[in-house]
This record gives structure tokens, C-alpha cells and sequence, in this order.
């Protein structure tokens, strides 16, 4: 078995981090996963939270809003929505997106409503786990 | 014979044309590479949200969603059509809306609705003569300095309801290509319902575990993809209308260059006219006495 597996983490503007990783715990949107070498092959989409990397001796957390990944045997693949290093995210952006959550949780309604309540809650929880 | 002091006010003002012609060269090419720069760093996420999307539309083949299957009809079409918001760039709008325009007439000589939504006021301004009663919106980016993923994000929504509102059928974006400062290529994108070329290799063998489900999947991603293409389209954009106006400014410049020569040789001529002219006026003078 392979001890490391290629990961990248891409943002629609930027390339946040691509190397040789030991693992990756994934936010994933039906519950968090952890990927390691020769992991099944699995697409699945993100909910916002915290994705922890270990990489090259020492561990990386970067805080992503949404997106997806997908993750073979050989590697994983992070497409954020939005991703920054962990010591960089600025509360103020949290908080615009937590705003724009409520917004359309408040305009929802039906299966839509749930979804963006449960939206809500995930950034909630990724402001508390950052504060 | 034009006056000395004419010529004189001629030549300052071309070199003053010079300046900014010069000036707006090297802004130019100092926003060229920035706008470059964003090209590359947004091909990644690009090109793997690609390679994931050929999988997974593989894997569901027929049957799926609006946005990958298409409605069953072809009867409207859209024309995103992506322009500048500022002028002096050559050809690089006008190429662009020509391309819109052949496509535009095609399809209404097959007997089409079409419809433009246009992103950029230039192409708006070219479109407006013709079509006035089929440009059904406008994204106005003028705002905006750097273009990001949420400029692309907004455009997108809009395709997406008025998709959504059965407005259209197929929807297709066009916009400039950036090869090199010399050529830009004006493209058309169809994006919805959007095509991904499968993946050659074992990539598109691979089963994977879907997460929720591949439906839900395809639903998140899909809008997702249209975003994405939108994006790469808006930063390809920004960086050959950047191209466009470096060379366009760097052949004003020159321009203004051979102008100030030929100026200048009328200038001196003109001169030396004159001062001829006043010696034989003050030798004639002197012989008379």
C-alpha cells in the first residue's frame, strides 16, 4: 500500500495546495470522511467546514464554504467554492456569508428551506469552530 | 501655405496623443499580466471540475437533469455575449459581436428565436442597432476592477433563472480566447445544455460512490459548471481585451510617431520658407536703393 496519495486543493481563483499527503479529512455534506491512500473511489459534495491535511510532516487546515471533492485510490481532488488557509480567514467574510445564508433561508421555503437552514447551521458551526 | 504657428500646435498636440497612447500601452501590459496570471491560476480547479463532470456525466448518460440532457427542444437560443467595458482595444469587441452576429443569423435562417444577454457595455452598444428587442438583460461589470469567481457566480444565476423560467433552450457564450498579445481568438461556448467530452483513459472507468447521490450531485455540480465556464470565459476576456489594447495602443504610438516625423518635416520646410522669402524681400530692398 501506497503511504501517500496526491492532493490538491483548488479554489475557482486559486490553486491552494497540491503535494503528497498522508491523509485528508474531507467536510463532507452527509458527514465528515477521511481520505488515505487507496481510499475507494468516492464524489462527493462539501458542506462548509474544516479540511485537515496531512502533508509532507505536518498538518495543514484550510476552512472551505462549499464544493466538492473527489477521491481515488491514487489521490484526492478538492474543488472549494471558496477556501483559505485556516489563520487567514477573516471573520467579516464569515460573517457576509452567514448573512447571505440567513437571507435565503428566510426567502426559502419546502425542501429548499432545508437545505439553506442546514447551510446556515454549517457555517454557524465553522464560525464557532474558527472563533 | 499653413501658418508656422499652426504646425507648431499640431506637432504638440500629437506628442501629447503620444504620451497617453504610450502610457495606456504600459498599463496595458502591466494588466495583461495580471490578467494572466488569474487565467492560470483558475485552470486548474477548470480543468479537474472537467474531468469530474465527464465522469459522473458518463455515468448518467440519459436521462439526467434539464442542464445536462437539455429540455428536447432547440427552438430559443441564448447568446451570452462577452465583451469589455472600455473601448480603445482594436478589433476585440467588434470581433467578438461579429461572431455573435453570424451565429445570430444562422440560426434565425433556420428559423430560431434568439436572444442575447450581453456582459460588457461595448458589445451592448453594437448589439443594441440590430437587435434591440432581443437583448433580454445586461450584467453590467464596470464596477468591478478584479474579476472574480463571484462575478461569475452572478452572471451565472441570471442564465440559470431565466433557464429555469423556460426563456431558452440551448444557451451559448462567446468571448475572446487569449493565445498571445498579437491574436486573440473570438469563441463560442455552448454551455447549456452543457457537453463534457469524456475523459479518455481509466478515469471515466472508475466507479465511484456518490455522495449524497448522483442525482444530487449532478444537481449541485451542474450550475456549479456553468459558474465555472462563465469564469474561465470572463478571466480568458480580461486578459485579450488587455492584449487587444497593447497592440492597439502600440500601433497608435506608433502612428503618432510617423505623424510627428512628417510634421516636423512641414514644420522646417515652412521655416525655411519664410526666412527665405524675408532675404529676398530684404535684398530686393537693398538693391532698390
Amino acid at each position: 500500500m501506497a503511504d501517500t496519495m496526491q492532493f490538491d486543493l483548488v479554489s475557482p481563483e486559486r490553486k491552494l495546495a497540491s503535494g503528497q499527503a498522508v491523509s485528508v479529512l474531507i467536510p463532507g455534506a452527509d458527514g465528515d470522511l477521511t481520505a488515505m491512500p487507496d481510499h475507494a473511489p468516492v464524489v462527493t459534495t462539501l458542506r462548509p467546514g474544516i479540511l485537515v491535511v496531512e502533508m509532507e510532516g505536518e498538518t495543514q487546515e484550510f476552512a472551505v464554504t462549499g464544493g466538492f471533492a473527489q477521491v481515488t485510490a491514487e489521490g484526492a481532488t478538492v474543488l472549494a467554492d471558496e477556501a483559505l488557509p485556516k489563520a487567514e480567514v477573516a471573520t467579516e467574510l464569515l460573517e457576509d456569508r452567514i448573512s447571505a445564508a440567513t437571507a435565503a433561508r428566510d426567502g426559502a421555503e419546502g425542501a429548499a428551506l432545508d437545505d439553506a437552514a442546514k447551510r446556515l447551521a454549517d457555517l454557524e458551526a465553522l464560525r464557532d469552530a474558527l472563533a | 501655405m499653413p501658418n508656422l504657428k499652426d504646425l507648431k500646435t499640431r506637432i504638440d498636440s500629437v506628442k501629447s496623443t503620444r504620451k497617453i497612447t504610450q502610457a495606456m500601452q504600459m498599463v496595458a501590459a502591466a494588466k495583461l499580466r495580471r490578467a494572466e496570471e488569474a487565467a492560470g491560476a483558475a485552470r486548474p480547479y477548470a480543468e479537474q471540475f472537467h474531468a469530474v463532470m465527464a465522469g459522473l456525466a458518463g455515468s448518467v448518460g440519459e436521462g439526467g437533469p434539464k442542464l445536462l440532457a437539455g429540455t428536447g427542444s432547440d427552438q430559443t437560443h441564448l447568446l451570452v455575449v462577452m465583451t469589455s467595458e472600455r473601448g480603445l482595444c482594436g478589433g476585440f469587441n467588434t470581433n467578438i459581436v461579429k461572431l455573435a452576429k453570424a451565429k445570430a443569423e444562422e440560426l434565425k435562417a433556420a428559423g430560431k428565436t434568439v436572444k442575447f444577454l450581453t456582459v460588457g457595455k461595448k458589445g451592448r452598444e453594437q448589439l443594441r442597432r440590430e437587435y434591440a428587442d432581443d437583448l433580454l438583460g445586461h450584467v453590467d461589470l464596470s464596477e468591478v476592477k478584479n474579476i472574480g469567481y463571484t462575478n461569475a457566480q452572478d452572471v451565472a444565476s441570471d442564465v440559470l433563472a431565466r433557464f429555469d423560467g423556460g426563456e431558452f433552450d440551448v444557451a451559448t457564450i462567446f468571448y475572446s480566447k487569449f493565445e498571445s498579445v498579437i491574436s486573440q481568438v473570438p469563441t463560442a461556448t455552448q454551455i447549456i445544455p452543457a457537453s463534457f467530452e469524456e475523459a479518455e483513459g481509466d478515469a471515466a472507468s472508475t466507479v465511484f460512490d456518490y455522495e449524497p447521490g448522483e442525482e444530487e450531485i449532478l444537481r449541485e455540480l451542474l450550475p456549479r459548471g456553468v459558474a465555472t465556464q462563465i469564469f474561465s470565459a470572463l478571466l480568458e476576456n480580461g486578459a485579450s481585451e488587455q492584449g487587444a489594447r497593447m497592440s492597439a495602443m502600440d500601433n497608435a504610438t506608433r502612428n503618432a510617431g510617423d505623424m510627428i516625423e512628417k510634421l516636423t518635416i512641414q514644420f522646417n520646410r515652412t521655416r525655411q520658407a519664410v526666412i527665405t522669402n524675408e532675404l529676398i524681400e530684404i535684398i530686393s530692398g537693398a538693391e532698390a536703393l
